[in-house]
């Protein structure tokens, strides 16, 4: 009779886990269904990367009010996990803060700072809802915010103002319990709680059982509430507090202004430069080779770097904040090509899975039914959105292979641009002035 | 002002025999807008003045495909920077100079993987240099105590991290240089790049270069100064906007210098 707790518990750990495995999985073959590209060089500044940016927050900390907040939040986070380990093995084998005999002041220490960050987190967590809720920041009530989103953002705020209200409740009962003359079962005296010795007074007049019914119940509550957020995780922005890591990682090691070179057209712009190439030849059949398709409409089409950083992106806005294109009130928002592009690659991702396996065509690509042209063309490739990223996304990349296919594979340029470009193919030059000319400011006044 | 520029060709070098220190790539703003052909000259007479051993390309020089490429025209991109490399590896140029962020980026920074590997640098950069190695020296002239405010260039600072040589510059001339509350990593773009010099901007409420000469303007400058014949363009339009051209004027850096020094 007294294993059913643990019984139940185990079940719980096993199911939580097991619902996150599959969502892992999801996401990993929903990322791999773009195309390759390396990011696997250079894997020194590739840590260092991860180091300063994901584990050091240095990007995060250039707006400081959030950055601090932010910081509370996130070392709550790790910190809590050690926590969490005693939680799970208390659970399985019912025992009773387990680390506690072992550690001695160690332990003390640990629990006081468990909850000095349990209040800060909770303190950091009201200060963003009163930001976005109240004080209304521009960035978290642009347009682009709507529906899902920006509930999203308010669930994960009142999740975590409940888990970090009940980890200190359970402490305060605990505390409680451990101060019963001549003990109470098995809670003898172990920890330190500077914060929920506040809270403990208010069980005074209560019933030892009924604190002690009070605080299984927070633990519990406790425990289910963590694993219904990390599976809570796969539907949310909240995805960034893991693939931050991978995503700094791989993110992009060029200079900002460097933009990749598409080979497939180094291929063709060779052999139409080749004065030796026969033009009538027939082209190399390569059994392999999928149809060449210039630059992308649809998220396959984009590399699975691209479609990581969707995943991980948290809607946190300073990329559009900071965007030229934003700020004079054209229809582009960085954020928003990342949201759009998550979305489909997420309704790719469903088509799949009922399609057993395969996807089937639905009519729909990233380019018109989520983005279109007019934001793509608003776009001053300025970098300033992948300069504010916190976690080094580059909606700028997908802009321009968007661009690309516009332009190459839809010759859907805008009309001047065209002739901008038929200036360059004839001149030389984006203005319809002579390559001969271009020598004569020499001689002028 | 009235002595004539020396402009040699890389083909009148390579006719004599020599190989030029620098290549001094011009660019298509520099060649042929009005406005950016007095960026060119006031470069090449600090060059003559300073005995820098310099050649153009003259009318070999093509588009480094930077707007095509921009625009999303790969291909368009790419045909002209195998021409360009074509004509820059013939005549063996190592060290390419130039007074526009866009032609510096594309060519130090895309061009390397196509076949093209030069050492590629800024103008700005380069009279640091100069400056550096005595072959130079500036005093403030007609701008001591001007107030002076940088809009950095986003294909020169965000995209290549040169933020100090433009500065360091401002700074040699006596004057006080005052930052935007955007600028360096934060530098709002003056809404040209990308291609969108050669296009109307989509629908908004307001234009880029506007928005951007608000920003230079709530510093009180005497001039803005610029490093981008492109950002010269936009801004001297937002000044003529907020109609402020008689107390505003919009600079480039080689300007300023040559101007100090009276050439």
């Amino acid at each position: 009779m007294s294993y059913l707790d643990n019984i139940l518990f185990a079940i719980l750990l096993i199911v939580g886990f097991g619902f996150f495995a599959r969502s892992v999985k999801k996401i990993i073959r929903n990322i791999n269904l773009g195309v390759d590209v390396d990011r696997k060089d250079n894997s020194k500044a590739r840590w260092k990367n991860m180091a300063m940016i994901a584990l050091g927050q240095s990007k995060m900390v250039r707006r400081p009010v959030a950055g601090i907040l932010h910081i509370f939040v996130y070392v709550g986070f790790i910190i809590i996990n050690i926590e969490l380990l005693e939680i799970i093995i208390d659970g399985l084998f019912g025992t009773h803060r387990i680390f506690a005999p072992y550690l001695g002041v160690v332990y003390d220490v640990l629990i006081a700072s468990f909850e000095i960050l349990a209040l800060l987190v909770l303190v950091a967590v009201i200060v963003f809802w009163i930001r976005r809720n109240i004080v209304r920041l521009k960035r978290f009530i642009n347009p682009d915010l709507k529906g899902f989103p920006k509930s999203d953002a308010n669930y994960i705020l009142y999740f975590e103002m409940v888990l970090m209200t009940l980890f200190l409740l359970m402490n305060a009962t605990d505390l409680h319990l451990q101060n019963v003359p001549g003990g109470f079962s098995h809670f003898h005296k172990a920890g330190s709680f500077p914060v929920s010795q506040f809270i403990a007074p208010i069980f005074n007049g209560m019933s030892n059982e009924l604190v002690m019914l009070l605080c299984e119940a927070f633990w519990w509550l406790h425990i289910v509430g963590i694993l219904i957020f990390m599976n809570y995780l796969y539907f949310s922005k909240h995805l960034h507090i893991l693939l931050a890591f991978p995503n700094t990682y791989f993110a992009n090691l060029n200079p900002e202004g460097q933009f990749d070179n598409l080979e497939s057209v180094t291929k063709e712009v060779k052999l139409m430069m080749d004065p030796n190439a026969d033009p009538f030849a027939a082209a190399p059949v390569d059994e392999n080779a999928a149809p060449a398709k210039f630059g992308a409409s649809d998220v396959q089409d984009l590399n699975w770097v691209q479609l990581l950083n969707a995943y991980t992106c948290t809607e946190c806005g300073r990329c559009t904040s900071s965007c030229p294109a934003n700020q004079t009130g054209k229809k582009l928002s960085p954020r928003k090509i990342m949201m759009d592009t998550r979305d489909r690659l997420q309704e790719v991702g469903n088509n799949i899975d009922a399609n057993k396996g395969v996807f089937v065509p639905d009519n729909k690509t990233l380019l018109n039914d989520y983005i279109t042209a007019e934001e793509l063309w608003a776009c001053t490739s300025c970098n300033a959105c992948v300069e504010e990223c916190p976690v080094n996304i580059s909606p700028l990349s997908i802009i321009m292979d968007m661009r690309r296919y516009l332009v190459m594979e839809q010759s859907a340029a805008p009309m001047s641009l065209n002739a901008m470009m038929t200036n360059i193919e004839n001149n030389g030059a984006p203005w319809q002035y002579s390559q001969q000319d271009r020598l004569n400011w020499k001689n002028e006044n | 002002m009235s002595e004539s520029l020396v402009v040699p060709t890389m083909a009148e070098m390579l006719a004599e025999g020599k190989q030029p220190e620098v290549l001094f790539w011009v660019g298509c703003a520099g060649s042929f807008d009005d406005r950016a052909k007095k960026i060119t000259k006031a470069f090449v007479r600090i060059l003559n003045r300073t005995n820098v051993s310099f050649a153009v390309l003259g009318t070999e020089e093509s588009c480094t495909g930077d707007p095509a490429k921009r625009a999303g025209n790969e291909f368009l991109f790419q045909m002209q920077a195998m021409m360009n490399i074509e004509v820059l590896n013939a005549y063996e140029a190592k060290k390419i100079v130039t007074a526009c962020p866009h032609c510096f980026n594309t060519l130090k920074n895309e061009y390397p993987e196509l076949g093209g590997q030069y050492d590629v640098i800024h103008h700005t950069e380069f009279l640091k240099g100069l400056i550096d190695d005595g072959r130079l020296t500036v005093e403030g002239g007609q701008f001591k105590g001007k107030r002076i405010t940088f809009h950095d260039p986003c294909y020169l600072g965000r995209a290549n991290k040169v933020y100090e040589a433009p500065r360091d510059l401002i700074q040699k001339l006596d004057v006080e240089l005052v930052e935007m509350k955007r600028s360096k990593a934060n530098g709002l773009c003056c809404g040209a790049g990308g291609a969108q010099m050669f296009k109307d901007a989509e629908p908004g409420d307001k234009e880029i270069n506007v928005e951007r000469t608000e920003d230079a303007l709530e510093v009180k400058p005497d001039i803005i100064a610029a490093g981008c014949p492109f950002c010269n363009t936009m801004l001297t339009d937002g000044i003529k906007h907020q109609e402020k051209e008689a107390s505003v004027k919009v600079m480039d850096i080689a300007e300023l210098i040559a101007n100090a020094q009276d050439l």
